[in-house]
């Protein structure tokens, strides 16, 4: 089952596509991580998703083909957004009572608990809560509803490093624990790196590539070899880097799998998430055409243009 | 696999789950804006003590003035005049109050949205299971028929406090001081403060510019009544005569005709007549004055039996007002504008 399918998704603000062309579908289970540059459309597209704005163009499903932002979607998403708002004139069992209140299958006694664990006093007003708190807090309501499938964004932003382990200790534990799908974004790569089991990766308001991180790691690799050689290789190979000194070249290529045959000369090495996420980033921010087909897609789950 | 899946959750028949009920909004409504509403409740309340302790005075004064016997003891002409001193206190206390639901529509009905706007926190009201459409509506209505109920009381209070100033000749029942303070008007006045203050929460997003806002239209839409739109809700009764209608009716205007119907200036008026200003004929040139020079004075006015059609023209062009923008504000939400 695809907890997420988008076709053709589009939102635009007056004269701008903040996503344009959003087509892919992400299976249940996976831990997502939607990255990419400020101002990429990360949060359009999560906007879209828990239903809080209207798409321009194009159709958007979940939790298996639940139509954004109706009642049965709203009843397995759990969303958080970005800064993680709580309503800060509330104690925070006030705020599990307005959950409980708002939501079919809420569970109080698992949001106390939880709170209790993480020393977060019930009986504060959640203005005077640190941000790691909050941000803990919201968790709290967001997992305590049971979700299918729980959106964050950018929940890692505003928190110190302590925080954000235990944020995401709390993420995977309920992964788990009750088989919740997850979708976050953020463009705090290093702390995905290890959690994160599926990738999207968007630059300017549209998706380059999307699969799991298993694949990706896969079908990439870099290429090391003689410079002299490098032309005639990147033209027969889809190349996302290429760097290049007096000698050597590197070139980060996507081909189809660990067995694809190394070009005699050449050298081949795995690549990093990281690596490749930034060798992403930068061929998209050189705005390269041939950077951009590179990105096509090789699975048909790969990459929506 | 996907209707198996679907299915799993408990109570989820079919594709669409039934809606949450709406009483549980009750609760959450209650809790995220008791703050202003106890508020109101402190200040109506404080208000409504007052006026009842000094109603009370009020009334007694007024009953011992009535009932004294002879009239022209000097007993009862000291109780007539304690009653009159008792008018100038009762009548400041209309001023303040005429405030009220300018404040009403700032500090209760702009925070609904604004404050959800400015804090983020619609995206996480708006993201739950009980669905942004109805949640917005069960707001509005709770806190909405909580406003008109309480305004309503305090109108009726009001009505009472300043019943015998009506019927000791101090106030006309139409005076503007209190006629939006009375009746069907006050609750009007404070429900369409408070869709003004919902509506301006939303337009604007941000708590302070939209309680000033709010108070800037309430405080507006006021004056416009009070001073323009009101005396045009039915066609003004006009008569002809000297001495003007009774002292009950709301006088709007006074004007001069001369023999042949044209109207005459104040100064030729003055030149046949001297000494009298409108409305006053004497001690100038004696009442015979204006009929010997053939003119005419007229006079405009709206008779006290107007009050409560007055009363019900005000109540229901407010709960128009008010229908449209919680309707508005209502659209907005669901249509996503956010």
């Amino acid at each position: 089952m695809n907890i997420i399918e988008t076709s053709g998704l589009g939102k635009r603000y007056g004269r701008t596509w903040a996503l344009r062309e959003c087509t892919s579908a992400i299976p249940e289970g996976h831990l997502t991580a939607l990255v990419g540059p400020n101002g990429a459309g990360k949060t359009t597209l999560l906007h879209l998703l828990v239903g809080l704005i209207n798409a321009t163009t194009g159709t958007a499903t979940v939790l298996g083909g639940r139509p954004v932002g109706s009642r049965a979607a709203l009843d397995g998403i759990a969303f958080v957004a970005q800064d993680t708002p709580v309503y800060t004139s509330l104690s925070a069992a006030n705020i599990v009572r307005v959950a409980r209140n708002l939501n079919r299958d809420f569970d109080p006694p698992y949001a106390r608990a939880r709170l209790e664990e993480l020393d977060i006093p019930l009986d504060k007003k959640a203005a005077h809560l640190s941000g790691g708190q909050r941000a803990q807090l919201a968790l709290t309501m967001a997992l305590a509803r049971r979700p299918r499938l729980l959106v964050l964004d950018e929940p890692l932003a505003a928190l110190d490093p302590l925080a954000r382990h235990d944020f995401m200790a709390t993420v995977l534990a309920a992964m788990s624990e009750d088989g919740l799908s997850v979708l976050l974004s953020s463009h705090v790569l290093a702390e995905l790196e290890r959690v994160a089991d599926y990738l999207v990766l968007m630059t300017r308001g549209q998706v380059r590539v999307a699969d799991t991180v298993e694949d990706l790691l896969a079908s990439h690799r870099v290429l090391t070899g003689p410079t002299a050689a490098a032309d005639r290789l990147a033209r027969e190979l889809g190349v996302i880097q290429d760097r290049r000194a007096e000698a050597q070249a590197h070139l980060l290529v996507r081909g189809s799998g660990p067995g694809d045959p190394v070009p005699p000369g050449w050298e081949a090495h795995p690549v990093s998430m990281e690596e490749l996420v930034l060798a992403y980033l930068r061929a998209e921010s050189a705005a390269v055409p041939q950077a951009s087909s590179s990105a096509r897609p090789t699975t048909p789950m790969g990459v929506a243009r | 696999m996907t209707a198996l899946t679907l299915d799993a959750k408990p109570g989820d028949p079919g594709s669409m789950p039934r809606a949450l009920p709406w009483r549980r909004m009750v609760l959450v409504t209650w809790l995220q804006h008791r703050g202003a509403l106890i508020g109101v409740v402190a200040v109506l309340a404080t208000v409504a003590a007052y006026l009842g302790i000094m109603g009370v005075l009020i009334h007694h004064a007024w009953d011992m003035s009535l009932h004294c016997r002879p009239v022209t003891a000097a007993a009862c002409v000291a109780q007539g005049n304690s009653f009159s001193e008792q008018w100038h206190s009762g009548a400041t206390i209309a001023f303040p109050l005429q405030l009220l639901p300018a404040l009403i529509g700032a500090f209760v009905g702009a925070p609904v949205l604004a404050r959800e706007m400015e804090t983020g926190t619609f995206r996480y009201s708006w993201t739950q299971g009980f669905g942004r459409t109805r949640w917005i509506i069960a707001k509005l209505a709770l806190i909405g028929a909580l406003l008109a109920l309480i305004a309503a009381a305090f109108g009726v209070l009001v009505n009472w406090y300043f019943g015998p100033f009506d019927a000791g000749g101090q106030l006309i029942p139409l005076d503007p001081r209190i006629f939006d303070l009375e009746g069907l008007a006050f609750p009007g006045w404070v429900l369409a403060a408070f869709a003004i203050g919902a509506f301006a929460g939303l337009a604007i997003r941000r708590v302070v510019p939209a309680m000033a806002t709010t108070m800037a239209v309430v405080g507006g839409l006021g004056l416009a009544a009070g001073l323009y739109l009101r005396q045009h809700y039915l066609p003004p009764l006009v008569m002809a005569s000297v001495n003007g209608p009774s002292q009950v009716d709301w006088v709007l205007g006074s004007w001069y005709t001369g023999r042949g119907g044209q109207v005459l200036n104040w100064y030729v008026v003055n030149q046949a007549c001297p000494g009298p200003g409108p409305g006053n004929s004497s001690p100038g040139a004696g009442p015979q004055c204006l009929p010997q020079h053939g003119i005419t004075q007229w006079w405009s006015y709206q008779p006290p039996s107007r009050y409560w059609p007055f009363q019900g023209i005000e109540g229901g062009a407010l709960l128009a007002l008010t229908v449209l923008l919680i309707a508005a504000t209502i659209w907005l939400v669901h249509r996503k504008a956010a």
